[in-house]
């Protein structure tokens, strides 16, 4: 095995690691109990293929560390159905969040089975048809998803062509397929529909060998830029979000928060809220919520009750909760290494060591966590905004205390999530409140509520110690990530001696975190990336040589090497040490395999201490592409998104209270700050597809950071590069 | 104390009773079921929840229902005229302006109030009318670009794209 396979290899066991993992944090106990046969039943006549997307499903692993038995079917978590309409429909408990996945996905249905885009359907995350599902976590979608579907969508072709060859009395390599039928070549008007091929059957094939999807060159459909399917509901506002569901005689819930995390009920009064009408006060132990048929009059009444807590006392705050989550540490796994640091130390002619934080990060997605629950005879319905429609399922059986079979959950779009939505305390709270009040109840967080229950992407730190030799070559790399987790910080850079330690994840039983912390767009990346690019400008400029050149120095890999050169071309880099005065600043980094790329310009502000950000030129090899125009906007969309963790965004708190809980002090990114952005998607048709979802997000804060350093000499390790630091570092170099 | 409040939506006229405190926004989606202006913030920061009110722009949320009685509203839901688009819904539609889409009513119309005014404004003025709506997905230069081809299609359409909206109606 090479460095590179052993590398990847290790990738891949952390991916499933923190998979694995997650399961426990999120507590999926109470599963699903729809069998493999009721889950059949349900699905009537067609030809169904079955499938699975993402590997093998694991098995959960409970609190006790005991495997459960799964009784839903586990051998797929997906199927297609050609039904007598000659509609191929694809079920699948994925949500769709803006990713543009549903187009995507019917892209490559209507390229493998020749039909076109209106005769396909993707009925996405709803617990009644669809499979079970983990979730929808980021750009792992398409990346799991398209290969299977299409695997699975060439499957039903060929099944098509059987049954065509009894129906027609043609051999089967006489027979192919054309805009929904399957025809003789020889005879192209002796043909059928799949409908009348599938009418009143039931046929059911596993996808376990693998059949010949149509070779990449023949591609009509995938690949090509096509309007988004949701496109429509969403810009005439009829596109429905769990907020906009409403049920005949539901009400509106305001829940009573403590001040601050951790902070005990000690008195309540409901007095002042006796003379107001259609009030209605719930109390389910420590939930306590006031119910109106208008969110509003939830909201006034709300106000009204008269409480007091007892807060406990906490030290920590935003300035000491670095040094809290070193001293908190575990000593942590080792994640890639190679060679003997000492060895790389003893040729190093120069140590460079650094230390790199990051603060809390809310994920802030304009629609706030929001649940409907109606109980009824036989079932429980739920809309919920979620990533996790089978998560909320099992959360919502198990406070209710009903098997989860008789829990559903409808789908509706998500007004962002980012992995915020992957926690669903909401909708466990509509669920015991209509429990309590006998009627169905909405629960639509505030945005205050919002920013207190958010899982933020963790604070963290990195600590990395280095080397460089008399020819200016790294020698060893000794790096330390406390609390964000390993991804990206596995090295693709020629090194000789190497060692990567992470202590301590966002994800798993154990915190130092004060508050709930989670996945945040490309979980843990943000941070390694900033972290190890920023230091590889560090040496670029201690060893006075241009920074993208002294990344090429050390990079055999050739995936890299592409995306690298192919970017300085588009953005017109010009060698030179930083800093030149220009404000350049360039990030690389490999995502689960997509590799991505970002150069930067920058102006600074004296007066302010504002960056502005003017241009970013971002290059990203992800694969085979299956819809550009979607990739380039997932690309954009990460490229402003993350202006937001490097220039701005960090939750504040002291004793226990988060002191950002709206727009006015938590600033995310704005119009002004637009830069010109050029996204390039290279079309790797050598490696399958892989998530566009994330990985351009990952360099922006260390790209911005060097870039200001080019600018200014000035060189910021904490994140945000916000006003206040740039303006003190400023002010210091004078 | 609960009073009588009359005003167009989308056209047609309305005449409800309720507490004349009460924040537009959940007047029109609770009691009227209008949900395309969404709740983002509550507090006025994002602008998800905007709609017109004689053509002028407002938020919702900060807007006690008694200030529009008279006045003529229109939503989201209210741009098209059957079948036909708004060229601002088709710019958004041909640019891809959003990703969630939960940003989507404000930026259209915000956008639409800004057009009215001015038929072809610069991309300086473009990004002034739009500072304070929040679009976290990341869409902002889909969004603009949009704006501007609908700036263009609005200018040489015809009497239906150029219609204003939400003053003769
Ligand atoms: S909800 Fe009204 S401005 Fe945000
Ligand atoms: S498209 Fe999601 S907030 Fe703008």
């Amino acid at each position: 095995m090479n460095r590179k396979e052993k590398s990847e290899e290790i990738h891949k066991n952390n991916i499933s690691y923190n998979e694995s993992k997650k399961n426990i944090a999120f507590k999926d106990q109470n599963l699903p109990t729809l069998s493999r046969r009721d889950f059949l039943k349900l699905s009537g006549t067609g030809l169904f293929v079955f499938f699975l997307v993402g590997g093998r499903c694991e098995p959960l692993v409970s609190l006790q560390g005991q495997t459960r038995q799964r009784e839903y079917p586990e051998d797929f978590n997906a199927y297609l159905l050609i039904g007598e309409d000659g509609r191929i429909r694809c079920f699948s408990g994925k949500v769709e969040m803006g990713q543009g996945i549903k187009t995507s996905l019917a892209q490559i249905l209507a390229e493998e089975l020749d039909v076109t885009l209106d005769m396909v359907e993707m009925i996405l995350g709803d617990t009644a048809l669809c499979p079970y599902d983990m979730g929808t976590f980021g750009s792992r979608t398409i990346k799991y998803f398209g290969p299977a579907l299409r695997q699975a969508a060439a499957e039903a072709r060929a099944a098509l062509i059987e049954l065509a060859s009894t129906e027609l009395g043609v051999p089967i390599d006489q027979l192919a397929i054309e805009n929904g039928f399957v025809y003789d070549v020889k005879r192209p008007s002796h043909r059928v529909s799949y409908g009348q091929l599938t009418k009143g059957k039931r046929i059911e094939r596993y996808l376990r060998s693998k059949p010949q999807p149509k070779p990449i060159e023949t591609h009509k459909i995938a690949g090509q830029p096509l309007p988004r399917l949701d496109a429509m509901e969403k810009v005439t506002g009829q596109a429905l979000f769990a907020g906009d569901i409403s049920l005949p005689n539901m009400v509106y819930a305001r829940i009573l928060r403590p001040p601050t995390h951790g902070a005990k009920l000690k008195s309540l009064n409901f007095d002042e809220l006796k003379n107001i009408p259609e009030i209605e006060i719930v109390q389910d132990g420590d939930l306590i919520a006031v119910l109106h048929h208008t969110f509003d009059g939830a909201s006034a009444a709300l106000k009204r009750i008269k409480a007091e807590f007892d807060v406990p006392s906490n030290e920590l705050n935003d300035e000491n909760i670095h040094n809290h989550l070193i001293k908190m540490a575990p000593p942590g796994n080792i994640i890639d290494q190679k060679g003997n640091l000492e060895e790389g130390e003893k040729i190093a002619s120069q140590i460079i060591e650094a230390t790199y934080c990051n603060p809390y990060v809310a994920h802030s997605p304009i629609e706030t966590h929001t649940a409907l629950v109606s109980i009824e005879k036989d079932e429980v319905k739920v809309w919920a905004s979620t990533q996790r429609p089978f998560g909320v399922q099992s959360e919502v059986a198990q406070a209710l205390g009903v098997p989860a079979s008789k829990v559903h959950v409808f789908p509706v779009y998500v007004g962002g999530g980012f992995g915020g939505k992957n926690s669903n305390r909401q909708a466990v709270e509509a669920a015991r409140l209509a429990q309590k009040a006998g009627k169905p109840v909405m629960v639509i967080w505030t945005r205050e509520e919002e920013f207190f229950f958010d899982t933020f992407m963790p604070a963290a730190v990195v600590k990395i110690r280095s080397g460089l030799d008399p020819k200016n070559r790294l020698t060893f790399w000794d790096y330390t990530v406390f609390w964000a987790g390993e991804r990206s910080s596995q090295i693709f850079y020629d090194i000789p001696h190497y060692r990567v330690l992470s202590r301590g994840s966002w994800s798993g039983q154990q915190s130092a975190h004060p508050f709930n912390v989670g996945p945040w767009r490309a979980p843990g990346s943000n941070t390694n990336v900033f972290a190890r690019e920023s230091h590889f400008d560090i040496l670029a400029s201690r060893s006075r040589i241009d920074p993208l050149e002294f990344r090429l120095n050390h990079l055999s890999n050739e995936r890299m090497r592409r995306v690298l050169l192919r970017l300085a071309d588009e953005f017109g880099w010009k060698p030179s040490p930083a800093p030149s005065g220009r404000g350049y600043g360039l990030s690389c980094a490999d995502y689960l395999g997509t590799y991505v790329a970002l150069m930067v310009e920058i102006d600074v502000d004296a007066q302010t201490g504002v960056i502005k950000v003017k241009r970013m030129v971002c290059v990203q090899d992800m694969g085979e592409v299956i819809n550009p125009e979607g990739a380039k906007e997932q690309i954009e969309g990460c490229l402003m998104m993350g202006l937001g963790y490097a220039l701005t965004e960090e939750i504040h708190f002291k004793g226990g209270k988060i002191l950002d809980l709206n727009f006015d002090r938590y600033e995310i990114p704005r119009f002004s700050w637009l830069p010109e952005i050029k996204a390039i998607v290279l079309d790797n048709k050598e490696v399958p597809a892989q998530g566009g979802g994330e990985p351009a997000i990952i360099n922006v804060g260390a790209a911005v950071a060097n870039a200001l350093f080019d600018k200014t000499g000035i060189r910021l390790n904490r994140l945000p590069l916000n006003r206040k630091g740039v303006l003190q570092a400023l002010k210091e170099k004078k | 104390m609960k009073q009588k409040i009359s005003f167009y939506l989308n056209g047609q006229p309305l005449i409800l009773e309720t507490e004349p405190d009460r924040p537009l926004l959940w007047v029109l989606r609770n009691d009227l079921k209008i949900t395309s202006p969404k709740f983002g913030c509550g507090e006025g920061y994002c602008g998800a929840c905007t709609v017109l009110v004689d053509g002028e722009p407002l938020r919702s949320c900060q807007t006690e229902i008694v200030r529009v009685n008279g006045r003529r509203i229109i939503t989201l839901e209210g741009l098209r005229k059957g079948d036909q688009l708004h060229p601002l819904q088709q710019a958004f539609l041909k640019h891809e302006a959003f990703q969630c889409g939960f940003c989507t009513n404000g930026m259209i119309l915000e956008a639409l109030a800004l057009l009215q005014k001015k038929s072809k404004p610069s991309r300086a003025e473009i990004i002034e009318a739009l500072e304070d709506h929040l679009c976290r997905c990341g869409a902002h230069q889909r969004i603009i670009q949009a704006i501007e081809e609908a700036s263009k299609m609005m200018k040489g359409g015809s009497n239906e794209s150029k219609r204003e909206i939400g003053r003769n109606t």
